[in-house]
């Protein structure tokens, strides 16, 4: 029998070199883009800010001095004080973990609970997934904000509560995206040469339909983490998040509105630290998507 | 049921109600596969030779479809009544499939080898290492000369013709009774797909598994089966060994398709073709399908025939009220 043996591709080790160009070229392409380099690079820096909380802090956080309230930026006091003499500098510092943990928090579980829910949901059809698309399009239907602040409210006021309804109110966004993905891979070569294979529903899920639905999950959900920065700092804001004396920075902008005509620096600096923030990681998302979906490009 | 026989059907019929009518895709088809022969099923596009494909290991959609008589027996299973658990016990395992798209039947976000772990381990006991060990193996007799190699890529780094035989592997991996393969070639070229089908012939043979080969090329049928059917609009029209339905057809179908084939043309001259178009499936004649394509048909066309001997022989069926004989079918 006359059958070629020889396969006319690269070897693994040359593969192995491609591999590592296409992770070089990943870089590339972020170095390329400015912006999704400086987005990245204030991350970095605030998730620094985050762990070393503790060191970079100039004061106790919650230590109340009232013999220096409010007093303007100084040496010792490098963003003043606030109504009871807490130094705002380090209040910022240590906000940064309420406010990026509630970022990950709420995108982890809701792109997690999501993606699952929408492939199960896109891969059995029929009746079920009648009714899990009828029940993400109610939530939809009501303004996100609005519901949020509902759900806020009605699970009473605490950080982890209104964790709990932004992480609510964005399990359908996830869900939908990961339902539309599971309906174009269930109908692709692999997921019925599996079904011929005897494979179970579960593992065609699991291995077929979930990770090849992953790449825009993935971009969303970097999207998502500034917003919802933004959210937590809002519900804080008008008093549904984070609670007095946690250092929180929508908490600090909230309180420090009622200073604002003689004391600028109380609400300005907990305000520039979620612009900041949650503009780096939109910046940071932008450029992921453009790297991993390029036909999106441009939109 | 012959002892020897693996998978038989008989008089299935399967519609699909649809908004316009009903489509009748199969009307009474009858066909066995014996252990170890290579049955192909040849027709043109929407004759209903994937359907049946599909039937066998009950693929198609639930719901989707409507079986009016007929059962199938895969190895002793009644595939029509048996559950859900009982079809995956045997897909992969007893029965096995192979696709027309080797591009896309690979996971492309999972490597080669962690795939084909996955099948062996689903349908036998072992550990991680002896199903790597089984399916390098598998992928020696496929003539891959470095089979570590191909199971640590990912399915894009193999070209179409391999990835058919990594699937062809696959198919053989739990030592299959039956290999329902669907236009295996189609999407290959012709130096490859002589390599596949040899190597397909060769496993086959030695593991004693039976094929189910569905496909449109008289040329690879006349090269790689032993008994062939013939389908038309949903019917199977003629059967027999594959030297006789080639060599000496009776129905005016199956001569038709043959002297449409590009070899038999003289150069210079226009190649030849049936008259006509297939007929809507859903408002099929009454009577034989193939009636008003016919040189042949009479008034007699309007009833059915049946699949019954051709004249001077044996085990060659015709489905023709005017079966040709050798004379005609040679002229």
């Amino acid at each position: 029998m006359n059958v070629s043996t020889e396969h006319p591709i690269a070897s693994i080790e040359e593969v192995k070199s491609q591999r590592s160009k296409r992770i070089g070229y990943f870089f590339y392409r972020v170095r390329k883009s400015p912006l999704t380099l400086l987005g990245a690079s204030i991350i970095l820096f605030m998730l620094c800010v985050m762990l070393f909380a503790p060191w970079l802090a100039t004061h106790d956080p919650n230590a109340i001095d009232l013999m220096k309230r409010l007093q303007p930026p100084s040496a010792a006091h490098w963003f003043g004080t606030d109504e009871v003499g807490r130094d705002i500098y380090s209040r910022v510092v240590f906000g940064s973990q309420q406010s990026i943990s509630v970022g990950f928090f709420v995108v982890g579980v809701a792109g997690v609970v999501g993606t699952l829910v929408g492939c199960f949901s896109g891969s059995v059809g029929g009746r079920i997934d009648g009714l899990i698309m009828r029940l993400t399009d109610t939530i939809l239907s009501v303004p996100s904000l609005v519901l949020t602040m509902a759900l806020a409210a009605a699970l009473g006021a605490s950080l982890f509560n209104a964790m709990l309804a932004i992480t609510l109110v964005r399990i359908p966004y996830y869900v939908r995206l990961a339902r539309g993905q599971a309906l174009g891979i269930r109908e692709m070569g692999y997921v019925k040469a599996a079904r011929t294979f005897g494979a179970s529903r579960w593992h065609i899920v699991r291995w077929h339909i979930v990770r090849n639905a992953l790449p825009p999950v993935v971009v969303q959900a970097t999207l998502d983490i500034g917003g919802t920065i933004l959210v937590a700092a809002a519900l804080g804001f008008i008093g549904l998040g984070a609670q007095q004396p946690t250092a929180e920075w929508g908490t600090m902008v909230a309180t420090g509105r009622n200073y604002i005509l003689d004391h600028w620096w109380y609400s300005l600096f907990p305000g520039l630290a979620i612009l900041i923030t949650s503009t780096s990681f939109n910046l940071f998302g932008d450029g992921i998507r453009d790297i991993l979906d390029p036909k999106q490009r441009g939109k | 049921m012959d002892s020897r026989t693996v998978l038989s059907i008989k008089d299935l019929s399967i519609e699909f109600p649809l908004y316009e009518g009903t489509l009748k895709a199969l009307n009474g088809v009858s066909l066995t596969v014996k252990q170890g022969e290579i049955v192909g099923i040849v027709g043109e596009s929407g004759s209903g030779k994937s359907i049946t494909a599909m039937m066998t290991m009950r693929l198609l959609g639930e719901g989707s479809y409507r079986v009016r008589t007929g059962s199938i027996d895969m190895l002793g299973v009644d595939i029509l009544k048996a559950s859900e658990k009982e079809i995956c016990e045997l897909r992969g395992g007893d029965v096995a499939m192979i696709f027309q798209e080797p591009m896309t039947a690979l996971n492309p976000t999972r490597k080669v080898g962690k795939q084909m772990v996955d099948v062996i381990r689903r349908h036998q006991r072992v550990s991680k290492g002896q199903a790597e060990e089984i399916a390098a193996g598998l992928l020696s007799d496929m003539h891959f000369a470095d089979p570590e190699d191909i199971l640590a890529r990912y399915p894009f780094e193999l070209s179409g013709g391999m990835r058919q035989r990594v699937l062809i592997a696959l198919a053989f991996s739990c030592n299959p009774k039956v290999i329902i393969a669907d236009e295996p070639t189609t999407a290959l070229d012709v130096t490859v797909q002589k390599q596949v089908l040899m190597l397909l012939k060769k496993m086959a043979a030695e593991r004693k598994t039976a094929i189910l080969f569905i496909t449109h090329d008289m040329a690879v049928v006349s090269q790689f089966c032993d008994r062939v059917y013939v389908m038309y609009a949903g019917s199977l029209i003629e059967s027999g060994s594959t030297r006789k339905v080639l060599h000496s057809p009776r129905h005016p179908y199956t001569r038709g398709l043959l002297a449409a084939l590009p070899e038999t043309a003289a150069p210079g001259t226009q190649l030849k073709s049936i008259p006509g178009s297939v007929p809507d499936l859903s408002k099929l004649p009454v009577g034989c399908a193939f009636q008003s394509r016919c040189s042949q048909s009479s008034e007699k066309c309007h009833q059915k025939p049946a699949l019954a001997e051709a004249p001077q022989t044996d085990a060659h069926l015709c489905a023709c009220w005017h079966p040709l004989t050798d004379l005609e079918a040679v002229a």
